[in-house]
């Protein structure tokens, strides 16, 4: 078991970066979800770490060991890490068993102990009795689970997910999670899990890296990425958050400060040391949005969608003051309100995005 | 710390070398040879080499007449290949199986002995006509005289060569990408224009290179049917210099074969182009399509699909041994007039015959085990490496193929004609020049299929040996050879089939005690012998076809794909 530490890593594709400067540190034993839109550059990241890549720039170490600088490269085969691939990548050629038993072939296991282990992996991903069928025989989630046995009989020092879950519907997404999250559990191992998913993010990361354009923009705890996002991508991309142009009045003052959105005065959560200034953003959640009775201080708006979602209806709301702005909330049953209906919402709280130097 | 980053990479270092090794030795030795023959003929600079063919206007007339010839083979033979395929591949036909193992045997036909076969049918002396009285008057011309007569030759030789191509291809095409576009309404026949024909575009456009490649360098089929009509290409333009002129024209005649290899390269420069317009990967692997039922256009198809296998391969080869059965010329055959004696006198009673069927079978089988053999790590790296010297190596390795096999052979005679230097081994009029010949020449024949099948193969796979610490070899042993071995061993089969019967390479390098099987047909062809040629081309088309009846017999042992001609 290592952790994994990446000290300014850039990796240059022709004249495009597909990682820049990224620093992070992942904690012996911590499971941290790297999460972002396709193309964010965090493949290339798992293929840095992994070694399939060299860095253009920076340093990758797991544990104590340098693996990769600008100068050299650990191969793959040398970095005791293991891999979940997002199409499982098992070999069509080799028996489950054999699939799961490839590392210790490798490192010449003694036969017997070899199939002791094989049996143990296969058992705790619950396919006793599978080794002897050819992968093409399986479903898909006996496929991802015969990929994580392979992973565990080699007990890498640091396991990559690469979206596991892409391939498999929701209800299998549901128990290979909490199957994720036993075998984090039960082996201790450092996990780096690369996700597009903030679900799947959320319930697994004990702190979530979030990339954009090959940069990494927020790495926190889920809770924390979820209430104080540090930038306004983050703030977007998290939940679906609703991003909107603010005045900030007042200076910090116990972790909140006055601003004006959309006309009205609100207060909201900020970072300490906030200052009035111009052309802020602030984030507000779909619980942050309420309605206002006629006669309260509130936003005049329309209702431009109502959707059920089952025991409560999600509005999408247009404020008067600028319709290009859409809110969205949701209302317990009944809801009263129809596309197109007047109402008047307030928002009750929200957080103030750090401006981009604070960031 | 640092050290630990600059770690000897023993494994990826020995597959670079062996594969640079086995290039230099096979293709640029032989390369630079014959380049040097022209440049410096006799070891002093002189372009006169150069001058002399390009002066002679016989080099332009049998420059045009072989693209034209190369062109309209490789039309024919992609059109009539890509066909069958997809008829073979995506319907219900019945018995597909013997379809295929019929439509692929021409190309285990050596070229000379399907001239030989389709002369035999048509000629006025032809035993068949004669059989059903429809003989032409003796004297009269042979239509296949002609280059009409060369281009569908060539067409029929090659199309199984794109056929199997395509096919392969089509194995690979996974249901889902056929099944998504008819659940958009596509109906079957714009699932094929806009889905099935796109991705297959790099098969077809590999397969129309090899076409257009073994085209443009046969020398068996215009040498049968063009000499007579005064019709010539570069292969036989050089032959007849070489015969006529000896080792005096070796210059001009190294010159005109380099005209070829510049002719083959812009076929193969501009296949490499057209399979990087985009990206053809099919990343999934899954079963294969449903078969498109044909409901009643099945029956008229199957018929339609038989009538082709009886024209192109059983009314030739029946032609071919009427021949074979045949007292002596002149002689009609009838059922009391017909014999095994010449069956019995090419088998047991001519040394050189039989000398001749212990070399081919060990040449061929030399040849087809090394290639497999080879391919395999040089087409990792052609495939998968980022070295930026692998696309000039495989550059190096088309061209020995490329170039005609007569062009092949002078560059082995030039190379072996004095012993190797520092051993003193001496292989010349041994049968190892032939061997060394068939290895430079035939390595591309498995190198090609295995390059795609490493491009189709999911590099996930060896990535994920990798991570579990398995070492280049040990990644290459169980993971990626039995993954690529099917196309590898497709390969290796296509030059056994061709390395058995094949004359052009022989014909010049070939010694007392090193006879070929096909050296032997050409002689006996040569000497008036037609009933002998017949009977030896009998037996090889017989062992071919046995050989491919009894690998059919393991089939169920092998992985799905390594025996071409099963479907």
């Amino acid at each position: 078991m290592a952790g994994l530490t990446m000290r300014g890593v850039t990796k240059t594709f022709g004249d495009f970066d597909a990682v820049k400067d990224v620093t992070l540190e992942v904690a012996d034993g911590e499971f941290l979800a790297v999460l972002g839109p396709s193309g964010c550059g965090k493949t290339t990241l798992l293929r840095l770490v992994a070694g399939f890549e060299g860095v253009t720039g920076g340093e990758i170490g797991i544990g104590e060991r340098v693996v990769s600088n600008a100068d050299g490269n650990v191969p793959p085969e040398k970095r005791r890490v293991g891999i979940v691939f997002q199409n499982y990548a098992l070999w069509p050629h080799m028996t489950v068993a054999e699939n799961v038993g490839y590392a210790l072939k490798v490192a010449k296991v003694e036969k017997t102990e070899a199939k002791r282990k094989v049996d143990e992996a296969l058992a705790l991903v619950n396919l006793q009795g599978f080794g002897d069928r050819y992968p093409a025989k399986l479903s898909g989630g006996q496929r991802q689970r015969v990929a994580l046995a392979r992973c565990l009989v080699a007990a890498p020092s640091l396991v990559l997910f690469d979206e596991p879950l892409a391939n498999l519907d929701v209800h299998l997404r549901a128990s290979m999670e909490d199957e994720f999250a036993a075998f984090h559990k039960r082996t201790g191992t450092t996990i780096v899990y690369i996700t597009h998913d903030q679900a799947e993010a959320m319930a697994l990361a004990d702190r979530i890296a979030v990339m954009d354009q090959g940069r990494l923009v927020q790495l926190d705890a889920p809770r924390k990425l979820y209430s104080e996002p540090a930038t306004e991508m983050v703030a977007s991309f998290i939940a679906q958050g609703i991003v909107l142009p603010a005045k900030v009045l007042s200076g910090e003052e116990g972790g909140h400060c006055r601003v004006s959105v959309l006309g009205q005065e609100a207060v909201v959560r900020c970072r300490p040391g906030e200052q009035p200034r111009e052309a802020a953003k602030i984030c507000c959640r779909a619980q942050d949005i309420e309605m206002a009775a006629a006669g309260e201080p509130g936003l005049d708006g329309t209702v431009i969608r109502a959707v059920y979602k089952g025991g409560s209806t999600r509005i999408e709301f247009a404020p008067a003051a600028d319709p290009t702005v859409h809110l969205h909330f949701e209302l317990p049953d009944p809801n009263p309100f129809q596309e197109g209906a007047q109402a008047r919402i307030r928002i009750r709280s929200g957080w103030l995005i750090p401006s981009g130097a604070a960031a | 710390m640092a050290q630990a980053l600059k770690e000897w990479r023993g494994q990826e270092m020995a597959l670079a070398v062996a594969v640079a090794a086995i290039i230099a030795v096979l293709s640029l030795l032989p390369m630079v040879r014959l380049v040097w023959e022209i440049v410096a003929p006799g070891g002093t600079f002189s372009l006169s080499a150069i001058n002399a063919g390009l002066a002679n206007p016989a080099t332009l007339t049998a420059t045009i007449n072989t693209l034209v010839v190369g062109i309209g083979g490789t039309v024919v033979a992609v059109v009539a290949g890509t066909v069958v395929a997809l008829v073979v591949a995506l319907t219900d036909m019945r018995g597909r199986n013997a379809f295929v193992l019929c439509f692929v045997m021409p190309l285990m036909i050596a070229p000379q002995v399907t001239a030989l076969a389709w002369l035999q049918l048509f000629g006025p002396a032809s035993p068949f006509l004669k059989l059903i009285g429809m003989a032409p008057p003796l004297g009269s011309r042979n239509p296949l005289y002609s280059p009409e007569g060369i281009i569908l030759l060539l067409g029929i030789q090659y199309a199984p060569l794109v056929f199997l191509l395509v096919r392969a291809g089509l194995r690979k095409l996974p249901r889902e990408l056929v099944e998504a576009a008819r659940a958009g309404g596509a109906g079957w026949f714009t699932v094929l224009r806009t889905v099935v024909l796109p991705l297959m575009t790099p098969s077809i456009v590999a397969a129309a290179a090899l076409a257009f490649v073994s085209s443009v360098g046969n020398f068996g089929i215009p040498a049968f049917l063009g000499i007579p009509a005064n019709y010539l290409v570069l292969p036989t333009l050089i032959y007849q210099r070489l015969a006529g002129g000896g080792p005096a024209v070796l210059g001009e005649v190294a010159f005109l074969s380099v005209l070829i290899g510049v002719i083959a390269m812009a076929g193969i420069l501009a296949q490499e182009a057209m399979s990087r317009r985009r990206d053809y990967r099919i990343s999934s692997t899954s079963l294969p399509a449903d078969p498109y039922p044909l409901g009643r256009f099945r029956l008229p198809l199957e018929i339609a699909m038989w009538v082709l296998i009886a024209g192109i391969l059983v009314l030739p080869l029946f032609g071919l041994m009427l021949t074979s059965l045949v007292p002596g010329h002149g002689i009609p055959l009838s059922s009391q007039t017909a014999t095994l004696a010449n069956y019995k006198f090419v088998l047991f009673e001519h040394a050189g015959s039989r000398r001749a069927f212990g070399n081919s079978m060990m040449l061929a089988l030399g040849a087809a085990i090394f290639a497999v053999l080879a391919a395999l790590p040089v087409a990792y790296l052609v495939a998968w490496g980022r070295q930026r010297w692998v696309r000039f190596a495989n550059l190096m390795i088309e061209l020995p193929y490329a170039l005609p096999g007569v062009v092949l052979a002078i560059a082995s005679l030039l190379l072996f004609l004095r012993p190797i230097p520092l051993t003193g081994i001496h292989i010349y009029n041994t049968v190892w020049i032939i061997l060394y010949a068939y290895l430079a020449r035939f390595l591309v024949l498995a190198l090609r299929p295995t390059v795609s099948g490493y491009h189709q193969v999911d590099r996930a796979l060896e990535e994920a040996a990798q991570v579990t610490g398995a070492g280049l070899f040990m990644r290459m042993r169980t993971v990626i050879f039995p993954l690529v071995a099917p196309a590898a061993m497709a390969g290796g089969l296509l030059i056994f089939m061709t390395a058995l019967s094949e004359l052009t390479v022989s014909a010049l390098l070939w010694s007392s005690g090193s006879e070929t099987i096909g050296v032997v047909m050409f002689s006996f062809e040569q000497g008036g012998d037609s009933k002998y040629a017949a009977a030896l081309s009998i037996i090889t088309v017989s062992i071919t076809f046995g050989l491919m009846l009894a690998t059919n017999m393991f089939a169920r042992h092998l992985p799905n794909g390594v025996l071409p001609w099963r479907d």
